[in-house]
């Protein structure tokens, strides 16, 4: 006996097999990212005030990257509107363009970790604080080199580096730090505070799931293209089902991008 | 934009009850890029407005929800789940309201503590 | 004589169920070897007892540490009997103290023991017995399928089990040993702890986490999808739903833990401080974290997934005694639609009670209020269906063997469990009772003489379709009456001691508290492990030794039986349900043909009818009522 409704739709659900275990998965990833987005407002509703960061990504590389994951999720769906038509020319010329954004999206978003962990913040002995891009840390030298500038002090104690939105009119420079008067040197990494702790684990848990999503896309595109020629509805089904997956993970961008780079 | 519910095209078997039409779904794909642009784009403009004129709170409160109609279109249309199953929707529905328990239940658990003992 | 089918007849290979990926090469059919049938089979019967089979060594694993702890605790300083130079060889690393020096248990070993049978009984042991192996196996049969909806996925979910499994296992052997932070891993002390059990711990539980998922994902859409015609949703039997239930629980439920364990993890890696506070001190030193985490924040989204897995872990424990009530008393179950509706209200609202996990956190009188009414809900639906398998035991022709014994038994077992659970639920006496012993007699009445009872009943009721031989009736009975017992004694005196205010998880079985507070006092005071409570200890390891004794018949049995059981024909209870209705065992594709179903699953003792049970494909049939036979009592 094989198994029924692979292919064709059970008439009283009127969905095929996969159709209902992609949505189902789907339901789980909304769970998982949502205990994500949990704890991030928790902590950001625990936060001491004034100490959450703004404006500490690239709204520009964001914005690209928001603009490169939507065109994906054009291409993704136009290559499976192709394979309803039964035009496979287009159905590879769209699924190469996803893979060619996804890829996009990574490289992006590499060089937007690159960036966050080659920029520093020093602590002076006497209570200074500079942040910036690292320049030169030679161990040799006994001095470092930042590109950046000197954080005031606010009213309440706390440096304005938090909210760098306000400071985009401070010119940056070349700063020469002496190793000897620095009490603490730190990169953004996820272990310098919450905010980007959870930016880390955010947006590297959805560049898995680019990465997941991708090798599908690329499995269909290549080795499994081999369906096609043998059963051509089930390989349409298995792009749609892709395909549904793909948008899932644009969604949660459109979340993801809003919560992290413009608030 | 969503397709009638007809009877199977005669031809290769279908899955889903309605005919696809190529130039229909460029069409529909272009509007669906063109309010994503819009949307991101208002979602920026309104962050960018300065702290005197609009307060945070409000703020997010009002990205959020652009980002919600960001999602929904794209869910909508892309997903098709304007035309999707009672099937789907339940277990959807379901999701997103375990989603808000979730989150409801746990912020109003954070903040409700007792401040004080009972000899003050 | 039914005709007795091939063990695992050759491979078919059709169009559709082209699962494999030699869809590319056009092969002609072929024999799948060894490997391929019992190792990397995606056939639903094979997973299914490769999930039970594995679940059983892990249930028999947490049994020795049970056994280990419950030794430490009567006897705290003393070098363990017999194996207490095993233990010493096995937890020796070379620049470390050995933790299990001279065969005594030191309290680091006790924790690591205490925190891994929790994690490997529940995680290791019931959910994937309960859930993966019964459901595996039995779930496709009982709905008329041929086979799981997505075979492939399915043996995943089994391999990302098993890896977890290992994963569990090996972190014994590492230096440092096993996660020491309780089955709950509750942070700071989770990412405080020096040593890589517990990022072993978290690496094994996102593995079965990914595990559960998939086979959630498997379950509901196979129950969506590929009922056989004519089974509609209130003609599955219960069993189906249960595990229908189960599966969403799972599917809902697990990933913000999943989410949750990845920011531990990220805690423990890259020195985040998700749940870690600021100031936080380790050892009398500040910790060079960032702070601004809240150890809160965990126990939250540990908890959303710890209640309704408690859930998972019951409510297929109870499908399997309403199929063997039904069975043993030949009539249909009373009330089938309240069962339906109430394992539905128990799987919605078993989603909004967790945080009565959580009543001595400090929180408020609102949110505890709500979460006490919340708790207090969800046990109608529990009251319900206990009641509706009770009432269907009356005037029914009770037949006793050993699964029914165990299907009685679960009764007012899960009665007791479920009962002693209601202080709990309260935060007034949840003050009093909170990480006692209370708790864990409770649970583990619930669990033990409850659950396990349900899946032993399960093992001995589908042992003849598994392998077309009974399990022996006297051993039956005798592990049945042993465990009874010995489970009665080693877990009612619990709630004595954590009345009496033992706390949970000391290593030395309160010694040294019961010491530090009766002499301030000057002599035994209330909430000071009077010497009696103390004295409990011994009667306590004697009962579970016994215990883990008398699980020894069954062992045996269990693989005796395959070779030397009675032999018996396809359907040997006489039951009504499709899984019977099937050779033994059943062929890959189960049925030769869509079976069609046509009546409800519980059709026993129907007035007109010949026989005493109709299995539900068998059609309406048209001809005049045949005499009675004097076969059953109302």
């Amino acid at each position: 006996m094989e198994i029924p409704y692979t292919v064709e739709a059970r008439p009283d659900t009127g969905l095929y097999n996969a159709k209902v275990g992609i949505w189902l998965f789907l339901a789980s990833e909304v769970m998982l990212f949502g205990g994500l987005f949990s704890a991030f407002v928790l902590l950001r509703v625990g936060a001491e005030p004034g100490t959450w960061p703004h404006g500490w990504q690239n709204i520009v590389l964001g914005t690209i990257n928001t603009i490169v994951l939507a065109l994906s999720a054009i291409t993704t769906l136009m290559a499976w509107v192709a394979c309803k038509v039964r035009d496979f020319g287009k159905f590879k010329f769209f699924h190469a363009c996803t893979l060619l954004l996804a890829l996009t999206f990574l490289c992006i978003k590499f060089v937007e970790y690159s960036e966050h962990l080659n920029h520093y913040e020093i602590t002076l002995a006497n209570g200074d604080i500079y942040d910036g891009d690292m320049v030169s840390n030679d161990p040799t030298q006994d001095h470092v080199v930042i590109r950046g500038r000197k954080d005031q002090i606010l009213k309440n104690g706390e440096p304005d580096l938090y909210d760098l939105r306000a400071q985009k009119d401070i010119p940056e420079s070349e700063i020469t730090i002496p190793r000897s008067q620095i009490s603490q040197m730190d990169n953004y990494g996820p272990w310098h505070n919450n905010y980007l702790a959870l930016y880390y684990t955010l947006t590297g848990l959805h560049a898995m799931h680019i990465l997941g999503g991708s090798i599908v896309i690329g499995y269909l595109w290549g080795p499994g293209r081999k369906l096609w020629k043998k059963d051509p509805e089930r390989f349409t089904n298995r792009v749609e089902v892709s395909g549904l997956f793909w948008h899932f993970v644009d969604l949660v961008w459109i979340f993801l991008f809003p919560v992290l780079y413009l608030t | 934009m969503s397709e009638p519910h007809t009877a199977p095209v005669a031809s290769a078997p279908q899955s889903h009850d309605h005919p696809v039409e190529f130039n229909s779904y460029v069409r529909r794909c272009a509007i669906v890029l063109g309010v994503v642009f819009v949307a991101v784009g208002l979602m920026i403009w309104t962050s960018y407005i300065p702290e005197a004129r609009l307060d945070w709170s409000p703020k997010i409160a009002i990205i959020l929800l652009i980002a919600s109609c960001n999602a929904f279109i794209v869910a909508g249309f892309l997903m098709h789940l304007i035309s999707e199953r009672k099937m789907v929707y339940t277990i959807l529905g379901f999701t997103v309201t375990f989603v808000i328990g979730l989150f409801a239940l746990t912020l109003y658990a954070m903040s409700d503590f007792p401040l004080h003992t009972i000899t003050r | 004589m039914d005709a007795h089918v091939e063990q695992f007849p050759p491979y078919r290979k059709s169009e559709a169920y082209d699962e494999h990926s030699h869809d590319d090469h056009g092969h002609a059919h072929h024999e799948p070897g060894f490997w391929g049938k019992f190792i990397f089979s995606t056939d639903h019967k094979v997973i299914g007892i490769q999930y039970g089979v594995t679940a059983l060594c892990f249930l028999f694993f947490g049994l020795m540490l049970m056994l280990l702890m419950r030794w430490q605790i009567a006897h705290p300083g003393k070098p363990v009997p017999l194996i207490g130079h095993l233990l010493e060889l096995i937890f020796q690393h070379p620049g470390m103290a050995n933790p299990a020096a001279g065969g005594v248990i030191s309290r680091d070993l006790y924790n690591s023991f205490g925190a891994m049978h929790g994690t490997i009984m529940v995680f290791l042991g019931i959910v994937p017995l309960a859930f993966a192996a019964f459901g595996n196996y039995v779930v496709p049969l009982m709905i008329g399928a041929p086979d799981m909806v997505f075979p492939r996925v399915n043996m995943a979910s089994y391999q990302a089990y098993f890896l977890g499994g290992l994963v569990m296992f090996i972190s014994f052997f590492i230096p440092g040993g096993a996660a020491q932070a309780g089955w709950t891993s509750y942070s700071p002390l989770a990412t405080s702890i020096p040593t890589h059990g517990q990022l072993f711990w978290i690496i094994g539980m996102i593995l079965l986490i990914s595990s559960s998922l998939l086979g959630a994902v498997n379950f509901i859409a196979t129950i969506i999808q590929l009922r056989a015609p004519g089974m509609t949703w209130m003609r599955m039997p219960w069993f189906v739903w249960t595990q229908f239930v189960t599966a969403f629980l799972l599917l809902l439920a697990f990933p913000p833990l999943e989410a949750a364990a990845i920011m531990q993890l990220m805690d423990n890696v890259a020195h985040t401080s998700f749940f870690l506070p600021t100031g936080l001190a380790i050892g009398g030193n500040l910790a060079h974290i960032s702070g601004g985490g809240s150890p809160l924040l965990w126990q939250h989204l540990f908890w959303f997934l710890g209640h309704p897995e408690v859930y998972v872990l019951i409510l297929p424990a109870m499908g399997i005694v309403c199929e063997i009530i039904a069975n043993n008393t030949r009539k249909p179950i009373w009330g089938y639609k309240a069962l339906v509706y109430s394992v539905l209200a128990i799987g919605f609202l078993s989603m909004i009670v967790w945080a009565h996990h959580m009543y001595m956190t400090g929180m408020g009188t609102v949110i505890s209020t709500f979460f006490q009414a919340t708790t207090m809900i969800i046990s109608i639906p529990s009251v319900i269906i206990l009641t509706c398998l009770f009432i269907s035991l009356w005037g029914g022709s009770i037949h006793i063997n050993t699964p029914m014994l165990f299907a009685l038994a679960f009764l007012p077992m899960f009665g007791i469990g479920g009962l002693t659970g209601l202080p709990l639920g309260f935060n007034v006496s949840d003050i009093h009772l909170h990480d006692t012993y209370y708790v864990i007699a409770h649970f583990h009445y619930v669990v033990a003489p409850g659950t396990i009872f349900g899946l032993f009943a399960g093992v001995y009721y589908w042992y003849p379709k598994m392998t077309g031989r009974k399990m022996n009736e006297f051993w039956g009975h005798i592990h049945f009456w042993c465990s009874l017992i010995f489970m009665n004694l080693t877990f009612m005196p619990m709630f004595s001691q954590g009345m009496a205010g033992m706390l949970r998880r000391m290593a030395d079985g309160g010694a040294n508290y019961s010491a530090a507070v009766n002499s301030k006092a000057g002599g035994d005071v209330i909430g000071g492990l009077s010497p009696f409570i103390m004295s409990l200890h011994t009667p306590i390891l004697w009962a579970a030794i016994c215990l883990g004794i008398a699980q020894i018949p069954f062992i045996v049995n269990f693989f005796w039986s395959i070779g030397h059981g009675e032999k018996v024909g396809t359907n040997p209870w006489k039951s009504t349900t499709l899984e019977w209705q099937t050779p033994t065992p059943p062929p890959h594709g189960n049925f030769e043909h869509t079976p069609h179903v046509y009546r409800a699953p519980y059709e026993y003792s129907v007035p007109g009818h010949a026989r005493d049970y109709t299995p539900q494909n068998e059609p309406e049939i048209s001809t005049p009522a045949a005499p009675k036979i004097a076969t059953t009592a109302h």
